[in-house]
């Protein structure tokens, strides 16, 4: 008779998470101005985005697979209305490209900090309630929950370096 | 002064707007991304006093098109404005020919510093000179 096998979960590496929480106080601090507090990071157990805005960036090179950030609808208006400094509405181009801005910004101060050669792509935006993104398979997806006065948003992190850090 | 402001971003470009309207009598140009940007200079005889470039972008990037400027034009001022901070990124960006270099995130005295700063030393030769 087998015995059955439980397998422990992957362990959060720190080096992989750490850049984006401080990559979000950043952005928040200096652009958007919208106290937003960190949440503890855990691993991410269902297939569909955090919320229901999510902008996409992928990264390439040292660093492969990609980062979503995702909104709360309502914070997500909020917040960008705040970082471009008028009220945006939701119907509008200039929410997805506000959102598009803000994910490229904390995926672009967190890529300083993971200490790679890596590119990342240009961010697209998915709005709707129970999108799902595909994901790579062998690396756990980590997921950063943030809180702020107007909504919560979260970053969800999947990636895996091509060589040790 | 005439400015170009050069970023796949329209709510970047606006914020840049806002905060480089203090700056006085400037009249602003801006582009989506590079082969915009490229075209629009190139309907600009007159040419522009700073262009403000981001690098990523779609179709064509900015280290791309600070390249294409620079084998026509060494004068106007270039600043690039992105997320690229790694210092590999900084010195790319120089030998391809910047004048200044603005990390996002950036608070608008950061950026107004900038941008201050490249056209205070633009300016320092020629009152040297005179």
């Amino acid at each position: 008779m087998s015995t059955p096998t439980t397998s422990a979960p992957p362990a959060i590496n720190p080096k992989l998470i750490v850049p984006f929480i401080n990559s979000v106080r950043q952005v928040f601090a200096t652009m958007v101005k919208v106290p937003t507090t960190v949440e503890r990071p855990h691993l991410k157990t269902q297939p569909a985005p955090q919320y229901d805005v999510s902008s996409i960036i992928g990264f390439s090179g040292d660093i492969v697979g990609s980062v979503v950030v995702s909104f709360q609808t309502e914070a997500a208006v909020q917040i960008v209305s705040a970082f471009a400094g008028m009220p945006i509405d939701p119907n509008s181009p200039d929410f997805a490209d506000a959102v598009c801005e803000l994910a490229n910004m904390i995926a672009g101060s967190a890529k300083k900090d993971l200490g790679c050669n890596a590119s990342i792509t240009v961010p697209s935006v998915i709005i709707g309630r129970g999108h799902s993104i595909a994901r790579l398979s062998d690396v756990p997806c980590l997921v950063v929950p943030c809180k702020t006065p107007v909504g919560d948003f979260a970053v969800e992190v999947n990636i895996k370096m091509n060589k040790p850090v | 002064m005439k400015l170009l402001l050069v970023d796949d971003s329209r709510t970047m470009r606006n914020i840049q707007k806002k905060v480089l309207a203090e700056l006085g009598a400037v009249e602003f140009a801006e582009a989506g991304d590079g082969v915009e940007a490229l075209a629009v200079i190139a309907a600009n005889p007159a040419g522009f006093d700073l262009i403000l470039v981001d690098w990523n972008m779609p179709n064509m990037d900015g280290i791309t098109l600070v390249g294409k400027i620079r084998e026509t034009d060494k004068k106007t001022l270039l600043i690039m404005a992105t997320t690229e901070a790694e210092k590999s990124r900084v010195l790319e960006a120089i030998r391809a020919g910047v004048n200044n270099y603005v990390v996002k995130p950036f608070t608008p005295e950061a950026l107004m510093e900038k941008v201050k700063q490249t056209l205070d030393k633009a300016k320092a030769p020629a009152a040297a000179a005179a």
